[in-house]
This record gives structure tokens, C-alpha cells and sequence, in this order.
């Protein structure tokens, strides 16, 4: 995978995870020209398509866009899974989760990525390990702030 | 010192703000009390003030200034603070800010943290963001952990050295060892790690990949299990059990098995089970039942495993949900060179998926159709393309007619229906047909000698419904200039005759002249066709007269000049106007953009951007230089007839035709012999090629004087029957003392097998003074003969 993202219907970023080097211009770029593709596609069309070089997998959760750029070599149909398990995921932590939540929680949702993909690859295919992982760090934190009295953010 | 605004506070007040202007002054002053926090120091604030600067940047914002904080809280020994330092690192560092080496200390540390939570921050960043540099620095220390640590680490130190091997190849020894242990583990998230480590360093190195081979039956075996077990709440996904693994391990497997029986016989049983046990009624099942025939095709399989494969495919065609149909002709687009007729089975559903809502789905069944034609099914799936031309996304029109037309000069069943087929592609959409189409079309069309009245009928219709097309507009008015009299006689069998009289014709290319919606090129092409049509109309010349002189004053200079030279044909030269205006000769196709007989550089070289018609580059030249190729050869009776007249095919045929032509080169010795040599300067004739009726031949000057020969030029002239092609010469300025030459290669079609001979004039400049000299080659070096030379 190359790279991750998530936005609005609006057009608006809430999320961008990427696994190759690029500068803030290109990835800015494509953002733009990926945005636009995916945003006037029909309702019920194919969750795929070609752009450039890459495959890009796309699906619509309420007013979200998920959406990731794939390698050739790479299974679309298991990608789609994958977004699926992410949102499974964020819903989890959350319980109901909405695009307020992302955008309120930017932060969390990342923690919550990095714990299911890193560079671009799944790491852990069982929900119930990444759900304990994220709470286990997260009581890590909590143990901290309570040490030190201040506020979570 | 104010107090710091909490974050979701932060972004409450962004939100909130009306206009960009506002957002951007509500960002401006959270930004300057971000920057103000960062150089307080230590105050237990900054973790806020990191992660509000990283929703300002996610906003699109400059965060540029928060790369050193970053830095600077992953070194802290709080864990809130690295969990966020960590997070700005993945977000404002990249490899290439410098900044990012000032973190590859801290990260070492981390990796052998006390608490594993801080490790997997380190070995996310790492694996997230790592430069080449900091791979080759940190790799060590990633290869501990993948040996022992626990399955929680393990995992994540796999996937880091994965990401390692892509930005340092070299280090892939480093890991090869763990990576096949690895494969023992029961962590499913270990191993699928292992497996994508597995993929990689097979992908780069054939030697690993050979030692890799002996797993096999070990991946076998795991997959056996995952397909095979009960019910695992853990890992299950719509009744499959962990599809992310079986699918990495199938993709390995393809891997593997490529062009090797051995391994492939191994995995033959386990794919056939897979095949046929998996339930595909959810997306899960689905990419694996994907991933297995990807697999099934890729290695050395048994026939009867890829005929499974290739029915499972052809249920997905059937399937109503698109992503499964766009996957399976995704699928077969990539099987359908060797596994032919199994995909020609599924011809049906492929063409009426080409009516499918779906831009993506229409995309996919074009480009398989278009793999699916055949001699056989031509005329059918023609019908079903042209169907589908009509009313396919502007996006792929062009990629349909090129496709249409490439299939129509592969397949087509006659003349008749090919140009048929083209014409109809040009009235649909003739806005999307590529520039080279119009010369083809001509091309195609003078070989199709008894269709001229058929065509010519056919365009003139179609050109009195539309003008729009240009591509059309085009090609009709050459036809109508090139066979007005077949048009103007009236009758022809295959259509019904209508009767067209010389006015109509006059008015249909007046209407083109005149229309606003004629580009420049296409209005050149109907003025010629007006002037062709005075030698083959009875009446109505004065009426082609007074539109040629309105044209001799036309703002536009091509035009202009067209109309000027056509104004002279008819004043001056009206002796020649018959035989220039006369009908072409077959033109023949892919020879390579070339100029006349003549190699001086003042002729204007073929221009493969615009397409003109022939007649305007014999026209151009002017008369005197045609005289003076007649006087070359006054032994040899040539009448005014255009040598082999240079189609202007664009570029790409001719470098087409170059290579094949350094293709045809036979290694055998070149034959030269030298025909002329006086004054130092020698020219020598190279036989580079002969058949039966061509001969192609590199005319070579060199020069042995103590000065430089400058304007070296070259002309040639043959025998009547003989077709003289001069390619353009290397250059015109010849060293002295021996230190370069000048090459012309010249093509000779002797299609009658007369005797060979040429005449060359040799001009060029030496010391100031203008030289010219004649020589006459006789007969040319073959593998038995001997040039006779007699200079004159």
C-alpha cells in the first residue's frame, strides 16, 4: 500500500497515512487529483480504479471516504476487508463512531492505525489483539497523567 | 503567559470560523502561542501544543517549525509525550528533512526500552519514515528483536525489516536466516509478517528465492490448517478463517511456484482445495478465491487446475456485484494471451458488460474485447464495439477507436467492410480518432481500386449530412477531388444511384470552405480537391477558377498560397495542369517520411504533424528543379510523373520501418566500390540490401583534400520503371584529410526487373568555388558482379 486516506464528502482531509517518501507538494497533489476521482464517482459503482500506475480502492462509510493507493501486486479485494476491519476498529474504540469522533480524536485514530498497519502492510489480522493493544497503551498514558496530574488532551 | 487553549477546544474554534480568512487568522494565532509554548521548554504543555500543530497541518498549514519539538519529546521519558512526539516524526519528518537523522539516537534507545509499548512506537516510526541511512544504522538491533523478543514485538520488528530491505537491498542477507524460523511461529500476526518478509526478499534476490523454495511444503501445510480449522472467533471474517494470511501465503506461493514444477506440483492439491471449499458469497471469500487463480495461472499447474480457474472466473463474471465482476476481467485481460479459447468461452458476458453502468466495468470489458477479437468473431463483436462507441464515456473514445481500427486492419473479412467500418467510426467520433488515421484511410482507400465509386458515393453522402468531423471532412473531399468523375458518371452497383450533378459537388466544397467549424488543414484539403476537380468536370470550370483566385487573397497564408500556385497552374502552366492534377499512383504504405528524388535542403521536408494531402508537396516544388531531373536523364524517356510520392506518415511508422530496417541487415560482408573520385573527393556505392525487386544501397563521400568540401549535395535519377526512394542525408559539410564522410542510403523498387541504373549529380562548394560533376553507375555491386563506371 502506498498510502491511506480519509475524507469527507466535502472534500475535507481528516486523515493521511503515507508509506513512501514523497515531498509535502506531491502528496498534496495527490490528494487533490485522488479527491477528485473518487468524489463524483456514482453511488452504487465499483469501489475500483486505475490511476497512473496505481490501483486505488475506495469505499464510502456515512460521510466518510476511505480510501488506498495499491501496488500492482497487490489483492483489492483484500484491501476492501481491510478498510472494513479499520473501521471495525475505530468503531470499537469509540463505539459508534462518527466523523466527529475522527476529527475531535485525529490523534487516537492514528494511534489505532499504527496498530494494525505498519509500512504499509497489516500487522495483526486478529480485531481483539489490536483492540487490547490500543487499551494497554492507552492505560499506559492515563497511568502518566495521572502521575503527573494534568489533563488528557 | 495565555493559557493553552485544550486541543478539541482548538478545533472547536477552527470549525466554527465562517470564511478562510477567518480560519486562517484564528490559525495564525494559535500557531504564534504553539511557537511561544515550544520555546518555554519543559512545562507538561507541549504534548498539546504538538498535537495541535499537527491538526493545523493537517488542515494543509505550514508546520515546518514543530520538527525539532518533535525531536525533542521523543527523547522525553514520558510515554504521552513520545506517543505524540512520535506521531509528528511520522507526520512533518520524512527522509528528507534533515532533521529526521536527529532521531534515529532516540529510536535505538527506545528499541530496547523496558516497556514494549515504547518499542512499537520506535519500530513504527521507523518502519513508517526511515531514511536509507537510518535503516542501515538501526538494522542490527531490528534483527535482535526478530529473533527474541515476544510475538508482540516480533511482528512489528518483521514488517520494520521489510520496509528496511526496500530502502537498503543490500541488508536482505541480514534478515534471511530469522525470516524462515519465523515460519514456525503460531502468532498469526508473526506470521503473516513472516510471509510478507518472505515476499520481499524473494522479490529481490532469485538466489533467496531458490532457497525459499524448500518452504513450501511448510506453507502448505499452514494453509491446509487455516482452510481445514473449526470455527476461530479470533480470526474469522465471514466464515473464513484470518483471509489476510491466506491470501499473503497464496501470494507467496505464486511466487515460489513460478517456472518451477517441483514446487508447483506441491501446491497443486492444496490450491484445488482452496478453489473448490471456499465460499465466496462475501468479499472475504472472494479475494481468496481471487488470489488462488492468480496463483493457478501463474505456476506450471496441471490442465485441469487451470480450466477450474478459469470457470471460477467466469462466475465472477456473472456475479452481480461489480467489484467481482471488474476483478475476473481483470483477471482474464492477464490470461487471455496464453489461454485463449478458455476465455473466448466468456465472450458473451464480456460484451455485455461493455453496456454496464459503470465507467470502471466498461473500461475493463473494452479492453478485454478488444484482446477477444479474432478472425472468426470479427464482424459480430465489431457490431457490439461500434454499439458501444456511440455511447461510451468521452474518456474512452480515443482508446476505442484505435482499438476498432487496429482489430479492423488485423481481421477484416473485405475491403469493403473495413472501409465501411473506418467511415462509420469517423461519422461517430471522428473527434477522437488519431492523426494518422486520415493518411491510412487515403492509403486504404487507393488499394481498394474497384470500391473508388462505391467510396466516393458513400463519402459524399455523408459529407452533405455533417461537416462537423473533420477526420471525415477530410478524407471525403480528397476522395471527391481524387474520383469526381466516378462521382459525377453516377452509377455504381453496390448503392443506390443518385444522381449528383458538378454543382452539387461544387457546393458541398464550398460549404466546407466556407463553414467556421473547418480547421485550416481541412479546408486545405478541400481547395486542392476543388482544383483536382478541373480536370475532371466539363462545365463548371470557370465557377473552380473564381473560387481558387477569392482564395489567392484569403488571410490565412496556407491557404494563400495554395490558391496562388493553383491560380498559376491555371495561367501559366495550364499545358501541365491535366498531368499534374492527374490520378495518384498507389501510394505505398509505411514507407517512411522522405522528400522527392531531389536531396537539396531548400525542399521542404515532410511535416509529420499536419496531414497534408500529396499534391501539395509536388506542387511546391517548383517547376524548373523537375526540368532539371529530366535533363539527368535525356538516354531515358521520363515523363513528368511524381516519383514514389512521399506519404506524410508520421514519425512513428518511419522509425518503425528504420528499425526493421537495421533488422534486415544480413551480417554478410558489404560490397562498395567506388564510383567517382576526382579533386580528392570520393563517392562510393554500398550494397546494403538486395531482394528480387529492391535494392537499397548507402551512397558514401569522403574527402582526402587538404580542405573542407561544405554543401555536398547528392541527386539521383532512374530508369522509368524504376522507384527511387533518397532518405535524407547525414550531413553536407565533408572534413578534410580523410576525417568524415557523408552517408546517403537510397531505396531502388524494381518491380519490373529492368536492368539498374543511375545517374548521380555531385555539387557541392570547395575553397568558395561551386563544383558539379555527373557520374553514371551502370549496374550496381552485387554478391557476382562488378560496377562499370563511366564518369561524364
Amino acid at each position: 500500500m502506498r498510502f491511506l486516506l480519509l475524507f469527507s464528502r466535502q472534500g475535507k482531509l481528516r486523515l493521511q497515512k503515507w508509506f513512501t517518501a514523497l515531498s509535502d507538494r506531491d502528496k498534496k497533489k495527490i490528494i487533490r487529483d485522488v479527491m477528485q476521482m473518487v468524489l463524483v464517482r456514482p453511488p452504487k459503482s465499483c469501489n475500483f480504479l486505475q490511476w497512473r500506475d496505481l490501483k486505488i480502492v475506495y469505499r464510502r462509510y456515512a460521510s466518510l471516504y476511505f480510501c488506498c493507493g495499491l501496488e500492482q501486486g497487490d489483492n483489492e479485494l483484500i484491501t476492501l476487508e481491510l478498510l472494513h476491519r479499520y473501521v471495525e476498529l475505530l468503531d470499537q474504540y469509540f463505539g459508534n463512531v462518527c466523523e466527529l469522533d475522527i476529527i475531535f480524536n485525529f490523534e487516537k485514530a492514528y494511534f489505532i492505525l499504527d496498530e494494525f498497519i505498519i509500512g504499509g502492510e497489516v500487522q495483526e489480522t486478529s480485531k481483539a489483539s489490536v483492540a487490547k493493544s490500543m487499551e494497554e497503551a492507552d492505560s499506559l498514558q492515563e497511568t502518566m497523567e495521572e502521575y503527573l496530574n494534568k489533563p488528557t488532551y | 503567559m495565555p493559557s493553552s487553549v485544550r486541543l478539541q477546544e482548538m478545533i472547536r474554534v477552527i470549525r466554527s470560523a465562517r470564511t478562510q480568512g477567518e480560519e486562517r487568522g484564528i490559525i495564525q494565532r494559535e500557531c504564534a502561542d504553539i511557537r511561544a509554548q515550544f520555546r518555554q521548554g519543559d512545562n507538561g504543555e507541549r504534548s498539546h501544543s504538538l498535537a495541535k500543530l499537527l491538526y493545523v497541518h493537517m488542515l494543509g498549514y505550514p508546520a515546518h517549525f514543530g520538527q525539532m519539538e518533535c525531536v525533542r519529546l521523543i527523547a522525553s521519558t514520558r510515554y504521552s509525550e513520545k506517543r505524540i512526539g512520535y506521531l509528528g516524526a511520522m507526520m512533518l519528518l520524512d527522509e528528507n528533512q534533515d532533521a529526521s537523522l536527529l532521531i534515529t539516537n532516540s529510536i535505538k534507545n527506545d528499541l530496547s526500552h523496558n516497556s514494549q509499548y515504547v518499542q512499537s512506537l520506535a519500530l513504527c516510526t521507523l518502519a513508517c519514515m526511515g531514511s536509507a541511512e537510518m535503516c542501515r544504522d538501526l538494522a542490527p538491533e531490528i534483527e535482535r528483536l526478530l529473533r527474541a523478543s515476544n510475538s508482540y514485538i516480533k511482528k512489528k520488528a518483521t514488517l520494520c525489516a521489510v520496509h528496511i530491505i526496500r530502502k537498503v537491498p543490500e541488508l536482505a542477507e541480514l534478515f534471511t536466516p530469522s525470516a524462515r524460523s519465523l515460519l514456525s511461529e503460531k502468532n498469526h500476526g508473526v506470521l503473516h509478517g513472516a510471509v510478507v518478509l518472505i515476499t520481499e526478499l524473494c522479490e529481490h534476490n532469485p538466489g533467496t528465492l531458490d532457497q525459499f523454495r524448500k518452504a513450501v511444503p511448510e506453507l502448505v501445510q499452514i494453509m491446509k490448517g487455516l482452510v481445514t480449522s473449526s470455527y476461530s472467533p479470533e480470526h474469522n471474517v465471514a466464515g473464513i478463517s484470518d483471509p489476510f494470511l491466506q491470501v499473503r501465503i497464496l501470494r507467496l506461493l505464486r511466487i515460489l511456484g513460478h517456472n518451477n514444477d517441483t514446487a508447483s506440483d506441491a501446491m497443486n492439491d492444496l490450491l484445488a482445495q482452496v478453489a473448490t471449499n471456499t465460499d465466496s458469497s462475501k468479499t472475504a471469500g472472494s479475494a481468496v478465491l481471487y488470489e488462488t487463480v492468480l496463483t493457478i495461472m501463474d505456476i506450471n499447474s496441471e490442465s485441469g487446475l487451470r480450466v477450474l480457474a478459469v470457470n471460477i472466473l467466469g462466475r465472477f463474471l456473472l456475479n452481480n456485484d461489480r467489484n467481482i465482476r471488474y476483478i475476473s476481467m481483470t483477471s482474464l485481460q492477464k490470461i487471455v494471451q496464453t489461454d485463449h479459447n478458455a476465455v473466448q468461452r466468456h465472450r458473451g458476458t464480456i460484451v455485455d458488460c461493455l453496456k454496464d453502468q459503470d465507467t470502471s466495468v466498461k473500461r475493463r470489458a473494452l479492453e478485454l474485447s478488444l484482446a477477444l477479437v479474432s478472425a472468426v468473431n470479427i464482424r459480430s463483436m465489431m457490431k457490439e464495439l461500434l454499439i458501444f462507441l456511440s455511447t461510451c464515456p468521452p474518456e474512452l473514445r480515443s482508446h476505442t477507436t484505435s482499438g476498432i481500427f487496429n482489430a479492423a486492419e488485423r481481421y477484416s473479412p473485405s475491403k469493403r467492410w473495413h472501409i465501411d467500418t473506418i467511415l462509420h467510426v469517423l461519422t461517430t467520433a471522428g473527434g477522437d480518432v488519431r492523426d494518422e488515421t486520415v493518411p491510412n484511410l487515403i492509403q486504404l482507400i487507393t488499394t481498394a481500386s474497384e470500391l473508388h465509386c462505391y467510396t466516393v458515393h458513400k463519402l459524399y453522402r455523408a459529407l452533405v449530412k455533417d461537416i462537423s468531423q473533420q477526420s471525415l471532412v477530410q478524407v471525403a473531399c480528397w476522395c471527391i477531388g481524387e474520383y469526381g468523375d466516378l462521382l459525377l458518371k453516377g452509377e455504381c452497383e453496390e448503392i443506390e444511384p443518385v444522381q449528383v450533378t458538378e454543382d452539387d459537388v461544387l457546393d458541398a466544397l464550398e460549404t466546407v470552405l466556407q463553414s467556421h467549424m473547418s480547421s485550416p488543414a481541412t479546408r486545405g484539403f478541400a481547395l486542392t480537391a476543388t482544383m483536382k476537380l478541373s480536370t475532371r468536370i466539363t462545365d463548371n470550370v470557370d465557377r473552380i477558377r473564381s473560387i481558387v483566385s477569392i482564395y489567392g487573397s484569403c488571410i490565412d497564408l496556407e491557404l494563400q498560397q495554395r490558391a496562388v500556385e493553383y491560380n498559376a497552374l491555371f495561367k501559366k502552366y495550364d499545358h501541365m495542369r491535366a498531368a499534374v492534377l492527374e490520378r495518384m499512383p498507389v501510394m505505398d504504405k509505411n514507407s517512411p517520411g522522405h522528400t522527392n528524388g531531389d536531396t537539396s535542403g531548400e525542399i521542404k521536408e515532410p511535416d509529420p504533424s499536419k496531414p497534408k494531402p500529396v499534391e501539395a508537396g509536388l506542387l511546391s516544388e517548383p517547376a524548373s528543379q523537375v526540368c532539371d531531373l529530366l535533363d539527368l536523364l535525356d538516354g531515358t524517356d521520363t515523363p513528368l510523373q511524381p516519383s514514389p510520392a512521399p506519404t506524410s506518415n508520421p514519425t512513428t511508422t518511419s522509425s518503425a520501418d528504420l528499425l526493421d530496417l537495421l533488422g534486415g541487415l544480413e551480417p554478410t560482408p558489404v560490397l562498395t566500390e567506388t564510383v567517382y573520385e576526382k579533386n580528392g573527393l570520393s563517392l562510393k556505392i554500398q550494397c546494403d540490401k538486395q531482394t528480387e525487386t529492391e535494392v537499397t544501397v548507402t551512397l558514401i563521400g569522403s574527402n582526402s583534400a587538404q580542405n573542407d568540401i561544405t554543401n555536398f549535395t547528392l541527386q539521383a535519377a532512374v530508369p522509368k520503371s524504376v522507384q527511387l526512394q533518397m532518405k535524407a542525408p547525414s550531413g553536407n559539410v565533408i572534413p578534410a584529410h580523410g576525417l568524415g564522410q557523408v552517408t546517403q542510403t537510397v531505396v531502388l523498387n524494381n518491380p519490373n526487373k529492368v536492368s539498374l541504373k543511375m545517374r548521380i549529380r555531385v555539387s557541392f562548394s570547395n575553397q568558395g568555388a561551386v563544383h558539379q560533376d555527373t557520374v553514371q553507375i551502370d549496374s550496381f555491386p552485387t554478391q557476382a558482379s562488378q560496377t562499370s563506371v563511366s564518369p561524364l
